[in-house]
């Protein structure tokens, strides 16, 4: 258990000293979003009744910035430690798979749980109200949503030999999806279709579900929710652990 | 019978196209002192590496101390320590946290006396507080041998720990490896100085094109491989026709001569005096590991 607790601190130290770019600096992007949107929008939007655009807006935003920077934070760890060799020191030592994932796991789980708190705080400048109706539940989609994320993210950062591969890697899938996930909206705003493909979409379950815990509202059930990110969560865990396994592209 | 500290069996291992390793047996024992030598791409690191579990091998297996190094990968990596070829370190940290998570990777809390006698023997006390960026390339060296060694391990692998050390250290370092040997430690290590090799090791293996083509005591591998070598350097400068094919290397009126035995010596001194030629300086060397090695690696 030693070798677990020391990788997940050494991982955990690694973010925190440069905290001004992997803390810091999300906050900032997530409040400049909330600024700007909430200008440009708020006199036109109510999607919940009683619940202003800019409420909407903020667990949206909270969430997004803790699912990217869940999956920053494991993915761009490996990578690096891959690139510059050092990866050697986690892969001479006898650390079992769980260990190894584990602590890359509760590491981005962290720093997305750090990111988002700072978001949420952020966003009390600029609206009073808010309401949390069911606390457990965002606890819970929050944990759930920034333990995919990481999980992504190891896997991402086994498989990318380069940092462009990671970089693909996070345009072309993860903002995209986090984007048509429903952070700027209600999806029963969109077309037929469009709703159609955001059903296929997890990362509009993990907002959907984190969203319910604030409001007590929700575009699907809850549990639906909670089923859909527990599932992708379990999912990704494995395939995780398969690969570290197998010493895919880590054991040659 | 003890338990070896290294034992591979039968291993295989090509990469993309390259025979990188061919039917490798070879077998360590506990305390011994033991080089791996070999031209660049002979297979030594990728030889190291099946043994530290970076590298899987096709074939074959590896053990540390009796612990299968895929099966039973817990047990045989915490009585492993490995130096890595490849110079590498985590900028985010000084030397010291560096040894003290490498520390807990293996178990250990509470390392700080192991940790400051290593720093002390390599010579590092004083960068115990250095973040790892402001190191030379051969401190950085030094701390990947410290972090090779904070378990205490019984079996110990060097891959090439010297590259791009200087001369006063590399003395220090072997002093160490030598004591942490006489411990009781088992030391295998790669170098391209035979010199050290030849100096530190009781038994040598040399690796040619992913194969063993040599293995056997440094002794007798001196004893048996090596030629003598005469170097004379003559006036006037005109070298009987019957001594030309002894010729290995020739710089002005200097010439070196090779002869299998010392017997050979008298007939070659015979045939100078014969021809008129006068001897202005001469010296008889034994053989060392490089000529050895040289022989071995044209032969094969
Ligand atoms: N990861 C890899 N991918 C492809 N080929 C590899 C890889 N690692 C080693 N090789 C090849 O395997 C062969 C043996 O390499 P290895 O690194 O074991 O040699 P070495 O004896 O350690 O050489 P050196 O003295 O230069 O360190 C070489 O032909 C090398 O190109
Ligand atoms: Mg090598």
């Amino acid at each position: 258990m030693i070798g677990f607790y020391t990788l997940l601190y050494k991982e955990t130290l690694r973010f925190w000293k440069v905290s001004v770019q992997t803390v810091l600096a999300p906050i900032v992007t997530a409040l400049l979003y909330l600024l700007i949107f909430s200008h440009v929008l708020a006199k036109h939007v109510e999607i919940y009744s009683g619940v202003s655009y800019i409420a909407f807006l903020v667990p949206g935003l909270v969430m997004m910035s803790m699912l990217q920077n869940a999956f920053a934070n494991s993915s761009s760890s490996l990578i690096q430690s891959k690139i510059t060799g050092n990866i050697v020191f986690v892969l001479l030592p006898p650390l079992s798979y769980l260990e190894f994932f584990s602590a890359y796991l509760i590491a981005s789980i962290m720093r997305g749980l750090v990111v988002g708190a700072g978001v949420f705080i952020g966003t009390l400048a600029f609206t009073a109200t808010r309401d949390v109706s069911h606390p457990l539940w965002i606890l819970l989609f929050a944990v759930l949503g920034t333990g995919t994320l990481g999980a992504l993210g190891v896997i991402a950062g086994i498989w990318a030999e380069k940092f462009d591969q990671l970089a693909a890697f996070q345009n072309f899938i993860i903002m995209p999806l986090t984007f048509l996930s429903g952070v700027f909206y209600s999806i029963h705003s969109l077309p037929a279709f469009w709703i159609l493909v955001s059903r296929f979409n997890p990362f509009f379950y993990m907002i959907d579900g984190f969203r319910y815990g604030f409001f007590g509202a929700s575009d699907v059930a809850p549990d639906v929710s909670l089923l859909v990110v527990s599932a992708c969560f379990v999912a990704l865990s494995i395939l995780s652990l398969i690969l570290l396994q197998r010493g895919y592209k880590l054991r040659h | 019978m003890t338990i070896p500290a290294i034992k591979f069996q039968h291993l295989h291992k090509h990469f993309s196209g390259v025979q990188a390793l061919q039917d490798i047996s070879l077998t360590v024992e506990q305390g011994e002192f033991f080089a791996l030598l070999g031209s660049n791409g002979a297979g030594k690191t990728t030889l190291i590496s099946i043994l530290a579990g970076l590298v899987r091998a096709d074939s074959g297996s590896a053990e540390v101390m009796g612990h299968d190094v895929v099966g039973d990968y817990r047990a045989a990596r915490q009585l492993l320590g490995v130096v890595p070829q490849e110079l590498a370190y985590d900028p985010f940290f000084t030397v010291r946290e560096t040894l003290r998570i490498q520390s807990g990777y293996f178990g250990l809390r509470h390392n700080d006396n192991w940790i400051d006698e290593v720093l002390f023997n390599l010579g590092l006390t004083d960068k115990a507080d250095a973040n790892m960026r402001e190191l030379s390339g051969g401190m950085k060296r030094r701390v990947l041998v410290a972090q090779a060694l904070v378990h205490k391990p019984p079996v110990i692998v060097l891959d090439e720990p010297t590259a791009g050390v200087d001369v006063e250290l590399r003395q220090s370092l072997w002093m160490f490896v030598r004591q942490l040997n006489a411990q009781g430690h088992t030391i295998m290590l790669t170098t391209h100085y035979l010199e050290e090799a030849e100096a530190l090791c009781e038994r040598v293996a040399m690796l040619k094109q992913g194969q063993i083509v040599a293995l056997d005591r440094t002794a007798n591998l001196l004893k048996n491989g090596g030629e003598l070598r005469l170097q004379i350097s003559i006036r006037p400068d005109n070298l009987p026709l019957e001594l030309i094919s002894r010729v290995v290397h020739q710089s002005g009126n200097t010439y070196t001569l090779t002869m299998k035995t010392p017997a050979e010596l008298e007939p070659m001194l015979a045939q100078l005096r014969l021809a008129g030629v006068e001897i202005e300086n001469m010296a008889l060397s034994e053989p060392d590991l490089e000529d050895v090695f040289v022989q071995i690696m044209g032969r094969s």
